[in-house]
């Protein structure tokens, strides 16, 4: 570091005055100071910096450097320009996935924030504080788990024969449902585990959104003759509409990256019928070695992403009504 | 629907409340109704989210041959742990929860020291192009890990370090989040507090170390749980980074351990699952607050 490599002359020139020499050994510890404070703020960026080049910028170039090449890491790289491009948006195993990932996203999304926002309303309602506190602590739960072990347990849950879902289903008279042998009820299931675990995240967005509503609001609203439906419907709504951009957008980022349950649940089948984009560069690299089209792929789900998050941006600046 | 007379009475009792809200006294009677379906609603999606967590200990906690018993009970009345005693048969548990500790510990107190050290910069001290870099930093968090895989995979080749706990540690420590989180909570800490340090003598890093970091142990907290809850949980990229079941972490052993038992014996698996529950759920119980604000941190809430 700095205090290790002071510039050349200053010992020699502090021996040349004397030992006891105050004046002198000031200014050279004010120099190394001066020198130091520049570097400073490089030493303590260094590791989030330095890893951040090597583990996320590097790999983004590499990424898309690599979408240009045909690799099995066997032999040499060859260019191919856009060869992989077009042989991914032909491959009908790639077009499933991105049309399973894309329906995925809208149901599991859509039934994620209705729930969340459904329940969240409910607990902010008067009630007592420690039941509150039970329902906040329930609905949060699941996201501590890991998504490979909630769909180990909820594969049990769903079996055809012997699982709890289609016992209880029996007991209203429905006959059992064959969920994870089918394309729908696998798709089913993928949905069911996947909003199970997280709505409790948009939850969580929502009962800070609702707190930050005035009580003034819902007052002035009742004394405006608003009930009940109409409240929330003319009050809630419109003022919770910045959490909900906030709350959509993140949930839709991570629904598009699904993999844990998909992989635990199905293994992307039956059939194609719950592979996922992210399942699909998991295979095309690490299954079939074909580095270059999973690079596209991941590329392509790249730019989803900023194209969503860009429109998050534009979308906050029009709709979104600020108090 | 005790609860719901409970909450009436103690309304009743309460001369606050009744003082406070006199116009709600009139339309008690529709409210409790209103109320009563409130909880009644909530009460069912608490037991739906709960129940199939409860199932799996219950079910973890009876023999291999009554699991697949239906109506299933839901109590377990004589506790059978044979298939906790299983478990550490047919998966190297230790080593698994070893293997996860180690790699979510460093992952987590790396993650606290970088983004400490990261934020304090990007927050209180000046350098050029800081704006610029700090968008960078913020930008990353947009990438999506499955996107880099493939390069950090050939990275990781290409350092010597393929199939070793590293490989997952390494790449995890650099925190955009982390660093964003950090910059916020040194951001509340007054600056006066570096000029009064230097005015009585005590060097940048002086002042880091002994008054801002400990101010920051909160926020460090948080960047750590979250960084332990994350990374504990993670499966997508032990999956592709390791290969031999020594350097497995638990997610991948319980779903190897799934694979290889077939529909068999369900308890077993369960309590292997159970098993790895265990340190989430006291992370849950120590640390509920600090991960809700720091999952919900950067919201705008």
């Amino acid at each position: 570091m700095s205090t290790t490599t002071p510039p050349r002359q200053r010992p020699d020139q502090a021996a040349r005055r004397g030992r006891p020499g105050a004046a002198p050994a000031a200014s050279a510890s004010a120099a190394t100071g001066r020198n130091r404070q520049r570097w400073l703020p490089w030493i303590f960026l260094a590791p989030t910096i330095l890893g951040m080049g090597l583990f996320t910028l590097v790999p983004i170039v590499a990424s898309v450097v690599l979408a240009f090449f045909r690799w099995d890491i066997i032999s040499a790289p060859s260019f191919v320009g856009f060869d992989n491009f077009s042989e991914v948006v032909q491959d009908p195993t790639v077009r499933v996935s991105f049309l399973n990932t894309i329906v995925f996203v809208v149901v599991a999304v859509a039934l994620q924030l209705g729930l969340a926002l459904a329940l969240a309303v409910m607990v902010q309602e008067k009630m007592p504080a420690w039941l509150r506190v039970f329902f906040r602590s329930a609905f949060f739960f699941p996201l501590i788990l890991s998504a490979a072990s909630v769909s180990i347990f909820m594969r049990y849950l769903f079996n055809e024969q012997f699982g709890v879902v289609n016992w209880f289903l029996s007991l209203v008279g429905i006959p059992a449902v064959p969920w994870l042998t089918t394309p729908g009820g696998s798709a089913a299931v993928v949905v069911l585990v996947y909003v199970w675990q997280n709505f409790g995240f948009s939850f969580l967005l929502f009962i800070g959104g609702l707190a930050s509503i005035p009580v003034e609001t819902y007052e002035a609203a009742s004394i405006d003759g608003a009930t009940g439906w109409r409240k929330h419907l003319h009050v809630t709504l419109p003022l919770l509409s910045p959490t909900t951009l906030v709350a959509s957008v993140m949930a839709i980022i991570n629904a598009l990256q699904v993999f844990d349950q998909p992989y635990v649940l199905t293994r992307g089948g039956p059939g194609d019928s719950t592979r996922t984009a992210v399942m699909v560069i998991f295979e095309s690299a690490f299954q079939r070695l074909e580095f270059g089209q999973a690079s596209v792929i991941g590329v392509l789900l790249t730019l989803i992403i900023m194209a969503i998050t860009a429109a998050q941006f534009r979308l906050s600046k029009r709709f979104v009504f600020y108090q | 629907m005790t609860t719901s007379t409970d909450h009436v009475l103690a309304a009743g009792h309460s001369p606050k409340l009744s003082q406070g809200l006199p116009e709600t006294s009139p339309s008690r009677r529709r409210f409790s109704w209103n109320f009563t379906l409130r909880i009644v609603l909530l009460l069912v999606a608490a037991a739906l989210t709960l129940g199939p967590v409860l199932w799996t200990l219950s079910t973890s906690l009876r023999s291999p041959s009554e699991s697949f018993k239906l109506p299933p009970s839901f109590i377990p009345w004589n506790p059978d742990f044979a298939s906790y005693g299983e478990v550490f048969q047919k998966l190297n548990i230790f080593l698994l929860v070893l293997n996860s500790a180690l790699v979510t510990g460093l992952i987590a107190v790396g993650q606290m020291v970088s983004a400490a050290l990261a934020g304090y910069a990007f927050a209180h001290l000046k350098f050029r192009g800081r704006g610029a870099l700090f968008s960078i930093v913020l930008a990353t968090m947009m990438v999506p890990v499955q996107v880099t895989i493939v390069p950090v995979f050939m990275l990781i080749r290409g350092m010597g370090l393929s199939d070793t706990l590293l490989a997952l540690i390494l790449p995890a420590i650099p925190t955009a989040f982390g660093t964003f989180l950090m910059r916020q909570y040194f951001m509340g800490l007054p600056a006066e507090l570096a000029e009064a340090a230097s005015i009585d003598g005590a060097s940048p890093w002086r002042t880091f170390r002994s008054i801002y970091a400990p101010l920051a142990m909160p926020g460090m907290a948080i960047v750590g749980i979250l960084a332990f809850n994350y990374h504990w949980n993670e499966f997508f990229r032990p999956l592709i980074l390791t290969i031999s079941e020594q350097n497995f972490t638990l997610p991948l052993g319980l779903v190897s351990l799934q694979g290889n038992l077939g529909t068999g014996s369900i308890s077993v698996v369960l309590a292997g699952v159970v098993l790895s529950m265990i340190p989430a759920l006291v992370v849950f119980m120590f640390g509920q607050r600090a991960l809700q604000d720091g999952l919900t941190a950067g919201t705008g809430k």
